[in-house]
């Protein structure tokens, strides 16, 4: 009770709201909007197009002489896609179950939403540790959250009382059930070396003994780090090719399947709602990207900047601790930081898109067999692996 | 009974392991990508910007318009053989006597109204040949545009806006043209 009553209270209360208004609508927000627009520009240059090139800022409705479209050309078009769905009719057919219809795009966008409270995104930023919700069970509160994700797309199929969603949201649970295993165990081989399931640990650990998949990134050559770097790479393929799954990506997209299910558990989705879908996707792509680069890639640490509490780096700069400059300082070391952690997220996104726009959707049976039969398998082996190197080495 | 056993291919270990064949496909995938930052692909035209106006041949057919010989006066005198053979019925004219007191009294008659309707016209170019006087000519205009049907049926003073001057005797049975 003590603690309610206490300005300590009041501080962690009111830096944790202005973190999530900054994470979810200040950096995570805008990026899925311009994602769908990276992936539609993206395409269309792999596909030797041009992609929608057109729609600038109308800035001369507002007085100015000429409208504005920046270097690349339809950097509007996020935001006219935007208004288009929210003035589009949002019908509901006679023949879904209104309730489960109602909550199933809200299930599919919060979860991926919710999940980003436990990413590390920078270091610290003017003494507040850059993370929404600092929990030692980071990662399980990850995936645990981010699986109610697949109730949307579920719920979604069943509701909506027609053939092809359903096949889309049956297809979503299996998938879900033979890739989060695989998930689950790949990322054990990371918490084993860390020594951590607390993800800002994972990445301070990172930042001491160099990143898991680039272990010289910290300038200390070691002969434990280089065999656990085997281990660690294939913890990395699995567990990207498992997250592909569970973002319903390509090769991946079964529940979606344009081809052959019309739309898969969105059919019968309009306006807003399916747009809830549509961000869901994304928003789950920048959880997804984020975890793998907290896990893999050593989160906000860049080699040679210092932390946001302006230590280490390759600079030579030192200040008078508490003097005016020092504050400065490391309040730019740390917005450089989460630029560097954003930077990271961006270029998964790039490799997301890059994928979906090479390979072909899996056949349905090829997705249960790799899921159950080989990665499940390779990452139990892996564990057994990492323990093994440990238990010589340490 | 033909029957044909496809023989399965025996793939090797690092075909089976899918990934190899996964870089290699995204290798091309991304060399297209650089091409086109690179700007080495073609790609199709930007219309509005580029226009085909350069590209058109001497012999394309676009809007049909009407033409003043180098005088300034109207070649055309409402004898309406473009409205009879014109097969949509895209034309419609109204002739008028020319007024005695006019320099080009002695023509007798020329067109009141005269009125092409572009949503009916379909670009045949049969008014241009029919014409004893070569007054009617297809320019290469092609994008007719309006936000009415009013607006798209193109009045006289609208077709020698298009049509402009045609000096000379105008060879119209030019193979090309």
């Amino acid at each position: 009770m003590d603690f309610l009553t206490s300005p300590d209270f009041w501080i962690l209360t009111g830096s944790s709201l202005a973190k999530t208004l900054f994470i979810i609508f200040a950096v995570v927000l805008p990026m899925v909007s311009y994602t769908v627009y990276a992936e539609r520009r993206v395409s269309a240059l792999i596909q030797d197009r041009l992609g929608p090139n057109r729609t600038g800022f109308p800035i001369s409705l507002l007085g100015a002489k000429k409208d504005w479209s920046p270097f690349l050309g339809g950097l509007g078009q996020p935001i006219a896609d935007a208004v288009k769905f929210l003035l589009k009719e949002d019908f509901v057919p006679a023949h879904v179950n209104k309730f489960y219809f109602w909550i199933a795009p809200a299930l599919s966008m919060m979860p991926a939403l919710i999940t980003l409270a436990a990413i590390p995104f920078g270091s610290t930023f003017l003494g507040f540790p850059m993370v929404v919700a600092n929990i030692n069970v980071g990662i399980l509160f990850m995936f645990a959250i981010s699986s109610v994700s697949v109730y949307g797309i579920v719920l979604a199929g069943w509701s909506s009382n027609s053939k092809y969603p359903f096949l889309g949201g049956i297809r979503s649970s299996s998938q879900m059930i033979s890739y989060e295993l695989g998930m689950g165990l790949s990322a054990v081989p990371v918490l084993l070396i860390a020594g951590s399931t607390s993800l800002p640990k994972i990445v301070e650990y990172q930042v001491q003994n160099g990143w898991m998949l680039l272990p010289y990134s910290n300038g200390h050559f070691g002969w434990a780090k280089t065999l656990l770097w085997i281990p660690v790479v294939i913890a990395f393929v699995t567990f990207t090719i498992s997250m592909f799954a569970e973002t319903n990506r390509l090769p991946f997209d079964l529940p979606e399947s344009e081809t052959e299910l019309v739309a898969g558990y969105h059919t019968e989705y309009s306006s807003m709602k399916f747009a809830l879908f549509f961000l869901g996707e994304y928003t789950a792509m920048i959880a997804g990207s984020a975890l793998i680069v907290v896990l893999f890639l050593g989160g906000y640490h860049f080699p040679g900047i210092p932390n946001g509490a302006g230590e280490g780096g390759l600079l030579p700069f030192h200040f008078a601790p508490g003097s005016g400059s020092a504050m400065i300082y490391s309040a730019i070391c740390g917005l450089v930081n989460i630029t560097v952690f954003f930077g990271k997220v961006a270029a998964l996104l790039f490799v997301f898109i890059w994928i979906r726009w090479t390979l072909p959707r899996f056949r349905y049976d090829q997705l249960m067999k790799l899921g159950w039969l080989y990665l499940f398998e390779i990452a139990l082996v892996n564990i057994f692996l990492t323990a093994g190197i440990l238990a010589f080495t340490h | 009974m033909a029957t044909y056993v496809v023989p399965r291919p025996n793939l090797t270990w690092k075909e089976k392991m899918y990934l190899p064949s996964i870089f290699a496909g995204m290798m091309i995938t991304i060399n297209h990508l650089k091409r086109m930052l690179k700007g080495e692909t073609k790609v199709v035209m930007q219309y509005p910007e580029e226009k085909w106006d350069a590209h058109m041949p001497e012999h394309y057919r676009g809007a049909p318009t009407l033409v003043k010989d180098d005088h300034g006066r109207e070649r055309c005198v409402a004898c309406q053989l473009c409205e009879f053979i014109c097969p949509p019925r895209a034309i419609t004219i109204k002739p008028e006597e020319i007024p005695a007191e006019s320099k080009f009294a002695k023509v007798e008659k020329r067109p009141k109204e005269f009125e092409i309707d572009m949503i009916r016209c379909i670009y045949c170019g049969l008014c241009e040949e029919v014409c004893p006087e070569q007054a009617i000519f297809l320019r290469k205009d092609y994008a007719i545009t309006g936000t009415s049907r009013a607006e798209m049926k193109h009045d006289k003073a609208k077709l020698y806006e298009l049509g402009g001057v045609m000096d000379g005797l105008v060879n119209k049975w030019n193979p090309l043209k």
